[in-house]
């Protein structure tokens, strides 16, 4: 053995003088890729899609058509600033700084309905990061319905304590305000003024780059799953005079190549680094509100269970499961407790580990009626339509809404759109490239870690030769065509809490598998009698070739007049196309 | 390739290209045109056309007759998608052949045919396979003998030497031209594209030898075996033209003589060259009646030879292809499977294994083969049907 230093093996008690507790935002902080926050360009785009995420639902809930404005600013070479701007009801001023300044507090955790964010951490990590990168605060402007002024705060969060710290709190005089642009990026008609709403601003250390996982596809998918959504997107970057650079620089490309398909982002000619768009809203139906559920016994696990049982305000147990449970009635909750061999009558708090146990199984062995679905609130095949036609140009559109289904006793309902684009209109198709997979979970783009997502592998998983398409073994089809598919539900099985792909349920996979199958079905239709169309086109092409030589050969035999022989042609042309063209 | 409908008719086909105008032949043409434009007009019907067929498959070995003789079966090429192109090509074919052959006595190559289509734009034929092709359809359709349409045959129609004098035309004036076969040299007088206006004078000679092979030709040219032998020579080149068919035929039937055949011994020799030579062809079912020559008798190289000369080590293996031949003949060709003989010596041929050429006498001496060989077999007088 070594002898001992003063800086030997630690004891039980010098231990005891290290263990305290760890803040979660202290946690987060060292983990933060688990929020996406990994690399610059992320955490660009997760900032942006946490405060739109944000901004939708406030819009939903109260009610309002949204109008959403999204500004980055670089405003050093590795810094920007993110400006999310909506016309929601606003936040009353005790609430902003929790919100925006506290990890895991927020209303949509605690409920089991259908919203885009869950956990109540993704803005506030946002504000977070910036915060750690930059030290500069989160700012806020809020104005509710009928109030005077509007709120401004700067406010940032305590890491250690997981507490927001106010920096400044004012009120002035503010306004939502988006402005319209056209397809040049000028002005559009006048400034919407809106009467409430709310502005965050973030500073940060980011990174801008163009391409599949960049802020402009996330607006332009948000765009498409919100068709209901007037979305302002402006990218101010800095312009750069040191040739140097080897970063791509989008926004110095004077004028776009070609003619813009519907919303291509539009450099600004007279601005140098100035890209705006505006996508709008394409219908004016409101996303149904859906309704909040109880939890379903089927979806609920042990720990939970037990959690359950000690916080109900219910006296037995078996009121307890009938209460607080759906689709558990006073009989069922009986048939379990008999099942699990406890009396119903049992106070629930009272209930021992190995009894909960019983119960548990008791209630996996109980068939129940499925959780109600009326907590989900699809986009429907009318709207995916009407996103896609607007933003994606394309010779064929078709949208599936399944039927709601259940996964671990929590409902979700699956949704599919498909286009068949023009390659030459829209850029990422192509008819030698692999189809593109558009994923939302709850109307939210998903753009990162699409191969680990079941949403991929359900596409991969449809044999889409049948279809039409050519497929290479265990990938994606080949072809020009545009795949939307939309996961609805109160709890997104998501692999991670970054929010970047789904869980390969077996029910949710069903579900993916059957919806693409009927869009499939009817692109194979489509697809064949487009085939049909061309092949007649090319056969009509060569037929009208040689008909005129047959007739100018009986011409020159009979000396037919140039009116006979016109008729010949004609005659022929009839004839030839009523046989061989019957498309 | 054209797709054809083909249909078996009882009724048979037109009459035997006799001699035809030129404006017979133009108001033939006339007659075709007509009947499509009335389809096309009055009846609202997709015109057609319909010929008879070209093959093996659809003749008849007529024994009294002695050559093939079309049947009946015809091929209808109705318009469609499919024929469109053909129509269009036969339609512009015709109008040529009436307008700058016929009408205007003028005359032309299969490969100008080809050439002249360039002008033709999209219709143009890519190769001249097709337009040879469609040549042979219209000749068959319109039952007229291309060469009377104005078409001349390119190949060479073959050597005639011997104790004959055959009388041609002045092209320009019509005078008679008298050309004495015995009096060319060590060179030969070649058999013109079209025939029908020679007369003959063979007094001298007892028969015919229709030659496979020039260099043989040439053998008993130079050694003037038809002087021995008081024979016409005549080297054919492979399967006789048309031209030289005609030619053997007519001067056969003119002066009454026999007809024999000196080919390789091999399965083309027998079922191409020497059935061609007598009984006609299936590509030229249509016209064999008069591109034949029923009299001919086969001399040689028969299998037997092989063992009477013994040729046995100047043989070759037959290869693949000849077995396929000789087999398909013994199925198909209806002159083979009229004559018993032939079926026994292509049998005979197949067991050996092996083919012999009319040079293989040559191990026996160069002269072998008019000194001994062709002797024997005359003074035998034992030929093949």
């Amino acid at each position: 053995m070594a002898k001992r230093t003063g800086s030997g093996p630690a004891t039980a008690e010098s231990m005891a003088t290290k263990q305290r507790d760890i803040a979660v935002s202290e946690f987060f902080l060292k983990n933060r890729h688990l929020l996406g926050f990994d690399s610059p360009r992320r955490a660009l785009l997760t900032a942006v899609k946490e405060a739109v995420d944000n901004s939708l639902d406030a819009c939903e809930e109260a009610g309002v058509l949204p109008e959403v404005a999204v500004e980055l600013e670089q405003i050093a070479d590795n810094r920007f600033r993110v400006t999310v701007t909506d016309n929601g009801p606003g936040i009353v001023k005790n609430q902003i700084p929790k919100i925006f300044a506290k990890l895991l507090y927020g209303s949509k955790f605690h409920r089991l309905r259908m919203s885009r964010g869950q956990q109540g951490i993704g803005i506030s990590a946002a504000g977070m990061y910036g915060q750690l990168t930059t030290g500069a605060a989160t700012r806020i402007l809020s104005r509710i319905k009928n109030a005077k002024k509007a709120h401004s705060l700067a406010v940032q969060i305590d890491t250690k304590q997981n507490k927001p710290a106010i920096l400044r709190d004012t009120e002035q005089d503010w306004h939502p305000t988006f402005q319209a642009v056209d397809a040049a990026g000028e002005p559009d008609g006048p400034p919407v003024v809106s009467k409430h709403g709310t502005s965050v601003s973030i500073e940060m250390e980011a990174a801008y780059q163009r391409g599949k996982q960049s802020v402009d596809e996330f607006v332009k998918q948000c765009a498409i799953v919100n068709p209901h959504l007037t979305l302002h997107y402006r990218l101010a970057l800095q312009t750069k005079t040191e040739p140097a650079d080897a970063k791509p620089e989008p926004a110095t490309k004077s004028q776009p190549a070609k003619k813009p398909a519907p919303s291509q982002p539009v450099a600004l000619a007279a601005k140098p680094g100035i890209t705006a768009i505006t996508y709008h809203r394409a219908v004016k139906v409101m996303p149904k509100i859906p309704d909040e559920i109880l939890p379903h016994p089927h979806g609920v696990e042990l720990g939970l269970l037990m959690q359950m049982l000690k916080d109900t305000e219910s006296r037995t147990v078996r009121s307890a499961l009938s209460n607080d449970f759906s689709r558990v009635s006073a009989q069922t909750a009986l048939d379990v407790c008999t099942r699990a061999g406890i009396d119903p009558k049992t106070n629930p708090t009272r209930i021992a580990h190995h009894e909960s146990e019983a119960l548990y199984k008791a209630i996996q062995d109980t068939k129940l009626m499925r959780p109600p679905t009326d907590c989900l609130s699809p986009i429907g095949e009318a709207q995916i339509l009407a996103g896609l036609q607007k933003e994606i140009a394309a010779d064929f559109f078709t949208a599936v809404t399944r039927d709601p289904a259940v996964y671990r006793g929590n409902p979700f309902q699956i949704e599919i759109g498909l286009a068949f684009a023009r390659p030459q209109e829209n850029e990422g198709v192509g008819i030698e490239e692999p189809v593109r997979v558009l994923r939302f979970a709850n109307r939210v783009p998903l753009l990162y870690q699409a191969g680990a997502c079941a949403m991929t592998r359900g596409v991969i998983g449809v044999n889409w030769k049948s279809y039409g398409l050519s497929q290479p073994k265990d990938a994606l089809p080949i072809g020009p065509v545009v795949v939307l598919v939309h996961l609805a539900s109160v709890w997104v099985p998501f692999t991670s809490e970054s929010k970047d792909a789904i869980a390969s349920y077996a029910e949710i996979i069903d579900e993916l598998t059957l919806g693409l199958q009927e869009c499939g079905r009817r692109l194979a239709v489509f697809l064949h009698k487009r085939h049909r169309e061309l092949e007649a086109a090319r056969k009509r092409n060569y037929m009208e070739l040689y008909i005129p030589h047959l007739a100018l050969g009986l011409k020159n035999i009979l000396g037919l007049t140039d009116k006979e022989e016109h008729k010949v042609v004609g005659n022929l042309k009839k004839m030839l196309e009523k046989t061989h063209l019957d498309v | 390739m054209p797709k054809t409908k083909t249909k078996t008719k009882t009724k048979p086909t037109a009459a035997a290209p006799t001699v035809v105008s030129k404006k017979a032949a133009a108001q033939k043409i006339v007659a075709v045109a007509q009947e499509i434009h009335a389809d096309i007009i009055k009846k609202q019907r997709k015109p057609s056309m319909e010929f008879p067929i070209r093959s093996l498959q659809n003749v008849k070995y007529d024994v009294k007759r002695g050559h093939f003789e079309i049947l009946g079966r015809t091929a209808t090429r109705t318009l469609s998608y499919n024929t469109v192109k053909t129509f269009a090509q036969s339609m512009r074919l015709l109008a040529t052949t009436k307008n700058d052959l016929l009408d205007k006595d003028d005359i032309a190559g299969k490969r100008e045919v080809y050439y002249n289509s360039k002008s033709w734009g999209e219709c143009r034929f890519d190769e001249q396979p097709e337009s040879d092709t469609l040549l042979d359809d219209i000749e068959a359709m319109l039952a007229i003998n291309r060469e009377q349409l104005g078409y001349i045959p390119e190949e060479r129609g073959g050597d005639v030497t011997g104790p004959l004098v055959v009388i041609d035309q002045d092209p320009a004036t019509g005078k008679p031209i008298r050309i004495d076969c015995t009096k060319l040299g060590s060179g030969a007088w070649s058999i013109p594209s079209r025939v029908e206006h020679l007369r003959f004078e063979a007094g001298k000679a007892k028969f015919i030898l229709a030659i496979e092979t020039a260099s043989l030709f040439q053998r008993l040219v130079h050694h003037r075996y038809y002087e021995r032998a008081k024979c016409v020579l005549i080297s054919m080149s492979g399967v006789p033209t048309r031209a030289c068919r005609r030619f053997i035929r007519r001067l056969a039937d003119d002066q009454h003589l026999p007809v024999l055949a000196f080919t390789d011994g091999d399965p083309y020799g027998y079922c191409n060259i020497y059935r061609t030579l007598k009984v006609g062809s299936g590509q030229a079912a249509h016209i064999n009646r008069f591109f034949c020559v029923p009299q001919a008798h086969y001399l040689g190289v028969t299998p037997q030879d092989i063992h009477d000369y013994q040729l046995e080590d100047a043989t070759h293996p037959l290869e693949e292809a000849d077995i396929k031949r000789a087999n398909d003949a013994l199925k198909n060709d209806p002159f083979i499977k009229h004559h018993k003989e032939w079926q026994d010596a292509l049998n005979q041929m197949i067991k050996l294994g092996v083919r012999v050429e009319q040079q293989a006498f040559a191990k026996h001496g160069l002269n072998f083969v008019l000194d001994t060989y062709l002797p024997d077999k005359l003074k035998k007088s034992r030929f093949l049907p």
